[in-house]
């Protein structure tokens, strides 16, 4: 930066004043993208699980499946995506959707998988059928590795929203992008680190969400 | 980008299919179904031009641009994270720093710091990009790392002590040695990873297959996209299945590393 230019500080209140409107829309889009992609994965990813469970042979074929698809990169999944579902939202959200269902598939049969089979054995004994079994006894124990799971693809999905900015709809990326492309240099760590708080912030809250869920995991720590 | 007359019409379909969109009803499914097998056969098209493969934004040009910057995101990134985890495994501590690194980089948006660094003194093209790779193949390194050096045997270390091998010896001929597959396995996976991520780099003005997905969209050739989209996908995969086998190969039999640590599907951050 030589002498003559104009300063481009790296934060400043200025420009969070004067597009708060902007940010607040991004930061929305970005919230609301986020929630419902996991929240969607979840809907999908269990009974997924609940069936690979039931079929061993099955869940390796899921298990394998989400491994290899897991290395194809978000971009490129946007790119193969975006001729077909078009430039925009449905697009970024079908791509969040499948990567947060490749975590928590995966994560959800771990935890199943995980349940001791003393404990099934003994409600088998006191007369569970499989759905009472699953909601009633498994899936209790195996919720520290679905939130686990959860965690970790929302924590994954709040970072990956940004790539949609090929699309046109990057959440916070958008701001980054704009900032870039504008050498504007507020821009770009205002929305980075607007970024890394709601992550911060949605993990924070489902750490909380999975104390309130198992108030006997924390009774046992105490 | 050679021009092929498949782009062209690529273009002319999508405003097709942007105009159907607001009309919607019964016409729009057959319409889309039209536009759908269109694209493809734009993207056969636009991959069976020999002018896209030859030239210097060719895809051989861009594919072995692709693999140098991530060959030097990687060397970057062993080169600080190697060291740094052989040292920490050695002396037994550092997990939590480990773990903090691992969290953050998952927190850590590639685009957010691919502008940052596009931003500020780095500049932006290829610089920004390795850098910004590098980082995000220092986790996966690193954890592996210490993880493979914390997993030798305890007992073993004790016996080469007794034997009187001072700490680098130990550190060289026992440590290192034993801890070699995880270490690998730690590589491999950030290999895997910086290839992925690269393709990020045409949005700041940097090279590599990204390139052809990013002007394919700026041009509104959507047979162009996908192709692209389809290069750097089997780019990546084919990476991931040639290193899994070359993997399986170098491993000697009796210290084939656990696939829990091998391939922490957790670890890796968004790209």
């Amino acid at each position: 930066m030589s002498a003559g230019q104009p300063p481009n500080p790296w934060l400043s209140w200025a420009y969070v004043e004067h597009n708060w409107g902007d940010i607040t829309t991004a930061l929305s889009q970005h919230t609301t993208l986020t929630i419902q992609a996991v929240l969607i994965a979840i809907a999908l990813a269990f009974p997924l699980a609940v069936l690979a469970r039931a079929r061993p042979r099955l869940a390796g074929l899921v298990l394998g499946l989400s491994g290899a698809l897991y290395t194809v990169p978000s971009l490129a999944l946007f790119a193969i995506l975006a001729p077909f579902t078009g430039i925009g939202r449905t697009t970024v959200l079908i791509g969040l959707v499948a990567y947060a269902l490749l975590v928590l598939v995966r994560n959800i049969l771990v935890g199943l998988q995980g349940v001791d089979p003393d404990v099934r054995d003994a409600a088998r004994g006191l007369g569970y059928g499989p759905t009472r079994m699953l909601l009633g006894v498994e899936l209790p124990n195996a919720l520290p590795t679905i939130v686990a799971g959860v965690r970790l693809a929302t924590v994954s999905t709040v970072a990956l929203v940004t790539v949609g900015v090929v699309v046109g709809y990057g959440g916070l990326g958008q701001l980054m992008f704009r900032g870039f492309q504008s050498s504007y240099r507020a821009e770009v760590m205002t929305a980075s680190l607007l970024c890394l708080a709601l992550a911060l912030v949605f993990d924070l809250a489902l750490v909380l969400l999975g104390r309130a869920l198992m108030p006997w995991a924390r009774r046992r720590a105490a | 980008m050679g021009e092929t007359a498949g782009g062209v019409s690529a273009a002319g379909a999508v405003a097709a299919m942007t105009s159907v969109g607001g009309v919607g009803g019964l016409n729009a499914a057959s319409t889309t179904a039209g536009v759908r097998s269109g694209i493809v056969g734009d993207a056969i098209a636009w991959l069976n031009d020999p002018l896209n493969w030859t030239g210097k934004h060719g895809i051989l040009a861009l594919t072995v641009e692709h693999l140098g910057m991530s060959g030097a995101a990687v060397l970057l990134g062993v080169a600080f994270a190697l060291p740094l985890g052989l040292w920490l495994g050695h002396r037994r501590r550092g997990g939590q720093l480990t773990v903090l690194l691992s969290n953050v980089s998952r927190a850590m948006p590639m685009l957010a710091l691919l502008t940052l660094f596009a931003s500020s003194a780095i500049g932006f093209g290829n610089r920004a990009v390795v850098i910004a790779a590098a980082i995000f193949a220092v986790p996966p390194i690193l954890t592996n790392t210490f993880t493979g050096m914390l997993e030798v045997d305890a007992d073993v270390r004790d016996a080469a002590r007794g034997m009187g091998m001072a700490s680098w010896r130990l550190l060289w001929l026992v440590e290192v040695p034993l801890a070699l597959p995880v270490i690998a396995a730690g590589v491999r996976t950030a290999a895997v990873q910086v290839v992925a991520t690269v393709p990020l780099a045409a949005l700041v003005a940097g090279g590599g297959l990204g390139v052809i997905i990013n002007t394919g969209l700026a041009t509104q050739r959507y047979g162009q996209v996908l192709a692209g989209g389809v290069l750097v996908a089997v780019l990546s995969m084919a990476l991931e299945g040639l290193l899994a086998g070359a993997q399986r190969l170098l491993t000697p039999r009796f210290m084939t590393a656990r696939p829990a640590v091998r391939r922490p599907l957790a670890a890796r951050s968004a790209r």
